[in-house]
């Protein structure tokens, strides 16, 4: 499988980056990090706007960057949201989203100005300028610009991050769409959680310049050894399969390795693959015989696979689901009380119950 | 005494012209350029806003004359030396005026920043390109004040173009010159109705450019 290739390393203004990572070249690549941990400088130099003394990029096997090359900005298939939309005050709407692809020569086969606008969904008129836009819709307007400029990797510099709480829940649903519907590998600065785990599927963690670790999101967020499980509002992501639908009570039932969950409301149709997330606070364990009558639907057999001390006074514990090796994994956080009385230890078998309301979107 | 009007309109509008042609792309480098010493040039191209016209003048005049090389060069092109002429003219008008549009083009090029230029290149524009296509159009506003002061700074002009024009008529008698001669020769009417003119086109350009400035500055911001 093809992949992306990074490694730079050099002085950005008086920061020291020196950042290494390889990703693959499909979805969506989270690189998270704290504010000032170089992010934003990666992205640039994979866009050719910062040029690092030392620095080397391939894409899908083609060198864009090395010791005797360098690609330019403009000659590299990218597209780029920036954190402001930055739109061209001088140019209507349409002018601005036809910009990159006016100057794209080949045929372009990936979308036309018609699906971008459906894609967004940008109902305004077109030919205005983009000054009477929403911050929402001028952000939108960014990324369809970016869009259909033709890239072969899309780069998007915390799109969301200059936006009000309500422009930000706007634009959520099309970047999942994004990534639904597009091939072409998504590159995705954030510095909140909450949206990388509602968009990512690869992470790239970065810290004080240089990267600490990068794989798979499913698997960073409940690994024991890494900080993401013991933060606050820690989750575990886990991918199921749509296989039936309650009508009555609008309830759906997920096939997910090892158990099978039930979520309010309709996630999708069935077939369709839905990604879960459980939060650790959520999650609460038993051990012997539950009650008879119990608002909890998601009772789930499990297996303790590590646990951690978190603080004084609270335990996160690392739960493998089903009887058998290869379940799907989540993590609860319970206090150090019920931990002692539960006197669990690696290995254990409990019970894990979730409610269903705390798995609605 | 229309002479000097037509003569002095033609050459402010030839000068203005090369001005935005040699202006423009110095203010652009100006504003790029990351060269330690851009900031010497940057202080010879302002130098004739406090040089006394004289002195400019008086350097012109020995720079444009045979006994130098570029006067030898300048006849063996033209066939005569600049000095007393109006090709003369508008070479000290387009010295004498260029920091009147680098400095507005200029601020209008920094004050559109890095980004829009940096959007550009990622939708596969090449500087050439996003200059012409962003750069350009966002600048307007500075553009039509440069364009606007280099006119209205030509049309006035005296010291210079009496250092290396003389008072030819039809050929380096500007209105400037015109006038002074009329008050010199006691022709006072005559002296009114250029002065007049003068005052009259000087207001009106003022007042039209901070007009419209406004009005475009609105429409890009």
């Amino acid at each position: 499988m093809s992949t992306i290739d990074a490694s730079f390393s050099g002085k950005v203004g008086d920061f020291n980056l020196n950042a290494q990572f390889s990703i693959p070249s499909h979805g969506v690549t989270a690189i998270f990090g704290p504010s000032g941990c170089g992010k934003t400088s990666v992205l640039r130099c994979i866009a050719g706007l910062d040029q690092l003394t030392n620095g080397s990029l391939s894409v899908g096997g083609i060198v864009w960057q090395d010791q005797k090359i360098f690609l330019p900005p403009h000659k590299r298939p990218i597209g780029y949201v920036f954190q402001e939309a930055s739109l061209f005050n001088h140019l209507s709407v349409s002018g601005n989203l036809t910009y990159g692809q006016r100057r794209y020569k080949a045929p372009n086969t990936h979308l036309s100005l018609d699906n971008v606008i459906d894609l967004l969904g940008l109902n305004k008129p077109l030919n205005r300028s983009p000054q009477n836009l929403s911050g929402g819709e001028r952000q939108r307007v960014a990324i369809g610009r970016a869009l259909l400029s033709a890239p072969e990797i899309l780069l998007m510099d915390e799109p969301l991050a200059a936006l009000d709480h309500a422009s930000r829940n706007e634009i959520l649903p099309y970047l999942e769409r994004l990534h639904e519907r597009m091939e072409i590998p998504i590159l995705y600065v954030s510095h909140d959680m909450a949206e990388v785990e509602r968009l990512a599927d690869h992470m790239v963690f970065m810290e004080g310049g240089s990267v600490s670790t990068s794989g798979a999101l499913i698997d960073l967020l409940n690994n024991p050894e890494l900080p993401f499980s013991r933060a606050p509002e820690a989750a575990a992501l886990i991918e199921g399969v749509v296989v039936k639908y309650d009508e009555k009570y609008g309830l759906t039932t997920l096939s997910i390795a090892g158990a099978e969950m039930i979520v309010p409301g309709t996630v999708g149709p069935l077939g369709s693959a839905h990604r879960l997330r459980v939060t650790a606070s959520d999650v609460g364990l038993c051990q012997g015989p539950l009650p008879d009558q119990l608002s909890i639907q998601n009772i789930i057999e499990a297996r303790v696979i590590s646990i951690q001390p978190m603080g004084e006074f609270q335990a996160t514990v690392f739960l493998e689901l089903g009887q058998k090796e290869g379940g799907a994994k989540i993590i609860a956080r319970i206090t150090r009380k019920s931990f002692e009385a539960l006197a669990l230890t690696k290995g254990s078998p409990v019970t894990a119950l979730i409610k269903s309301i705390a798995l609605l979107d | 005494m229309w002479e000097a009007v037509i003569l002095t309109l033609k050459l402010a509008t030839i000068t203005t012209f090369l001005l935005l042609l040699i202006g423009t792309p110095i203010a652009w480098w100006l504003t790029r350029s990351r060269a330690k010493w851009k900031e010497i040039v940057g202080a010879v191209v302002a130098l004739p806003l406090i040089l006394p016209p004289t002195v400019l003048g008086f350097y012109l005049l020995l720079i444009l004359g045979p006994s130098s090389p570029v006067g030898q060069f300048a006849e063996a092109i033209f066939g005569h030396t600049l000095p007393f002429t109006f090709a003369g003219l508008v070479v000290g008008s387009v010295i004498y005026s260029l920091p009147f549009v680098v400095q507005p083009v200029r601020n209008a090029f920094e004050a559109i920043g890095e980004r829009p230029l940096e959007v550009a290149a990622t939708l596969r524009a090449s500087p050439l390109d996003a200059f012409f296509t962003i750069a350009l159009p966002l600048a307007r506003p500075g553009l039509l004040t440069g364009a606007v002061l280099g006119f209205a700074h030509t049309m006035g002009e005296f010291g210079v173009v009496l250092m290396i024009g003389g008072n030819i008529p039809g050929e380096t008698k500007v209105l400037s010159v015109a006038i002074y001669d009329f008050v010199e020769t006691l022709e006072w009417d005559k002296a009114h109705i250029l002065a007049a003119g003068m005052l009259l086109f000087s207001f009106l350009v003022i007042l039209i450019m901070s007009v419209a400035e406004k009005r475009m500055r609105n429409r890009l911001t």
